[in-house]
């Protein structure tokens, strides 16, 4: 069976506030100097799913897809570290503008199309930059496979897909043929490391690199257009309170809401 | 008639509160709202949403899932040609804001905090982006145009019985439109009060250290008349279930009170609390995050603060 898996490059959401700047004339976040960007953490978590796959059962090539306005080599290659068999990069200008994931849409729909016999499309449930949740939905639309969204859990076998998706107050187990498409969540666990093994093993392998022209894609307007962008502002003063020592602070801190009608 | 479309749901015959506040959002954008709700009781839901702001609805009966909720959405959209269509972020399953638009061929934003219109009737919005760490505003280019909104951005219209529209049933073949079939629903037995309608919330986080310090702010959590949150370290930690987790991939809460105990804030984290009236935080960093959104803070440990605080408490609600 073969899986494509969608990860995308993004600045570390762990960036500290004090390093997190904007640039609001050119209405973008100021890459982080000196802070390496990341593959999004719902992705890494995408291909750790896909690993489970391949190893609860025999012959399964594990392909990752990548697409963006630049990479940084050895973030991208993180995935065939963990265990990914292949990585297709489509690194083009025209991911650059304001967030665009229709363009996404079109340019992922058409490199699993290009894979041939993928079955399985595993992707995370949003990336950390934008937030936006949709282009798995919207892959799986263009390519008229069904989509199970937000899931801790996933087996395929017997021609169909049985997951586990996370519901405000527990799971539901939900079952679909493939080929279809899968977002997950952090409820799935923590993606493995790499180990030194298949560090090396990543480094000899040649990412597979298609252009827009390659895919038969052309770049399309943006259906919202980003018209600010900014650090949100934070009001409050915080009142802190001090005593004697730790627990006489709490004690005050219960004095000090009671008095303010916090309580 | 060139108006807003809501998707909404219909929870065991009444509207969805979420739905009710998309209604709302929708009324000021200037309207006119048709609602087109999903779910079982559709029928007395609409009656909900009418009440509530909407002018119109369409209604499809039954329990049915995310893709027959897509084709409702298209059926609908078709019958009403909508300028703009919105509904909760959460809206069923959290994937059918998504299918509609795809289908629809309309942009969407998802979990905006505000929609408007420009002065050339154009929808524009504010959203959360990065996690929480930057605020975006963007203007659609084309129409229809999608937003999704998130929990609590706007809040529900007074209900007014004396408003009449009309409600129009629409057939979905559910069955040639559904490949997912839900086998097992398993659901964690929810005691005491529903985080969301919480007017307390005791949130708490990896400097908590374990599982063991949960059984303490339940404690105080009852003492309260609240419920317990986390933050997604605790919960990816095994502590607490993940549907404790508080945040921008979690549950959003915005009770009177917030209080959050070795919880760093942040931003992701911060932005399901954000809407809480006062946020409290014992922490022992002092430059922690949460303590830019909190109205009183205590930099301690909490292994000190929290039992003579919650002694303190016992004292000062003896009265209640
Ligand atoms: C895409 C994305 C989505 C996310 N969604 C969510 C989400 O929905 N919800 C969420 O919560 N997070 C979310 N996160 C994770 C978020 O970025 C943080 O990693 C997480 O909120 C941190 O949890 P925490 O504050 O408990 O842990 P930490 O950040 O580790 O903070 C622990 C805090 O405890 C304090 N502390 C330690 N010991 C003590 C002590 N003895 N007494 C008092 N204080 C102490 C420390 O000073 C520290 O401030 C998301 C991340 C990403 C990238």
């Amino acid at each position: 069976m073969k899986i494509a898996v969608l990860a995308k490059q993004v600045i570390d959401p762990e960036t500290p506030l004090s390093a997190f700047k904007i640039d609001s004339d050119a209405k973008r976040v100021v890459t982080p100097p000196n802070l390496p960007p990341v593959i999004n953490g719902f992705d890494e978590q995408a291909v750790e799913a896909a690993l489970r796959v391949k190893e609860a059962q025999a012959d399964v090539f594990i392909a990752v897809i990548t697409a963006g306005a630049s990479f940084a080599p050895d973030v991208v290659k993180k995935p065939l570290a963990m265990g990914a068999d292949q990585l297709v990069l489509i690194e083009d200008p025209a991911f650059d503008a304001n967030p665009n994931p229709l363009f996404a849409v079109d340019v992922l729909a058409a490199a699993i199309r290009r894979l041939g016999g993928v079955e399985l499309v595993i992707a995370g449930r949003q990336a950390s930059d934008w937030d936006n949740a949709q282009v798995p939905v919207g892959v799986a639309e263009a390519l008229g496979w069904p989509i199970a969204t937000v899931c801790q859990r996933v087996e395929a076998r017997d021609g169909k897909v049985v997951v586990e998706r996370v519901t405000p107050d527990g799971h539901e187990v939900v079952e679909a043929p493939l080929p279809t498409v899968v977002t997950v969540s952090n409820e799935l666990g923590n993606a493995r490391y790499p180990n030194m093994r298949g560090i090396m093993a990543a480094k000899r392998v040649e990412p597979t690199r298609w252009s827009l022209d390659d895919l038969g894609v052309q770049p399309r307007e943006p259906a919202f257009e980003l018209t600010d962008l900014r650090l949100p502002e934070t009001a409050k003063l915080t009142e802190f309170i001090e005593g004697e020592d730790d627990a006489d602070a709490g004690r005050k801190l219960a004095a000090a809401m009671r008095e303010a009608n916090l309580l | 008639m060139a108006g807003v479309l809501v998707l909404g749901e219909a929870l065991e015959g009444a509207a969805a509160a979420s739905t009710l506040e998309a209604i709302a959002a929708g009324r000021a954008l200037g309207g006119p709202v048709a609602a087109a709700i999903i779910g079982d009781g559709a029928k007395s839901a609409a009656q909900d949403a009418i009440a509530h702001g909407a002018d119109s609805a369409f209604v499809c009966e039954g329990g049915l899932g995310p893709e027959a909720a897509a084709a409702f959405a298209e059926q609908t959209a078709a019958a009403s040609a909508p300028r703009v269509v919105l509904g909760a972020k959460a809206l069923l399953d959290g994937s059918v804001m998504a299918r509609a638009a795809y289908r629809l061929g309309a942009g969407l934003l998802q979990d905006c905090a505000s929609v408007a219109l420009d002065a050339d009737g154009r929808l524009t919005a504010t959203r959360p982006v990065y996690g929480g760490n930057a605020m975006a505003a963007f203007r659609a280019s084309g129409s229809p145009a999608a937003a999704s909104l998130r929990a609590r951005a706007y809040e529900a219209l007074e209900r007014d019985d004396s408003r009449a529209g009309s409600i129009v049933p629409i057939e979905v073949d559910a069955a040639a439109h559904t490949r997912l079939r839900v086998v097992e629903r398993v659901r964690r037995p929810q005691e005491g009060v529903r985080l969301e309608d919480a007017r307390v919330v005791v949130g708490g986080g990896r400097g908590l250290g374990g599982p063991e310090a949960f059984a303490q702010l339940e404690e105080l959590a009852r003492l309260l008349r609240g419920a317990v949150g986390a933050s997604r370290a605790a919960c990816d930690a095994g502590w607490v279930p993940p549907s404790y987790q508080i945040g921008l991939t979690g549950r959003t809460v915005a009770p009177d009170l917030y209080l959050a105990v070795g919880i760093s804030g942040a931003s992701q984290h911060m932005a399901g609390c954000s809407g809480a009236r006062d946020i409290v935080a014992i922490n022992k960093d002092a430059g922690a995050n949460i303590f830019k959104e909190a109205r009183f803070g205590v930099v301690g440990d909490w292994r000190q603060v929290l039992p003579a605080f919650v002694d303190q408490l016992h004292e000062l609600l003896s009265d209640r």
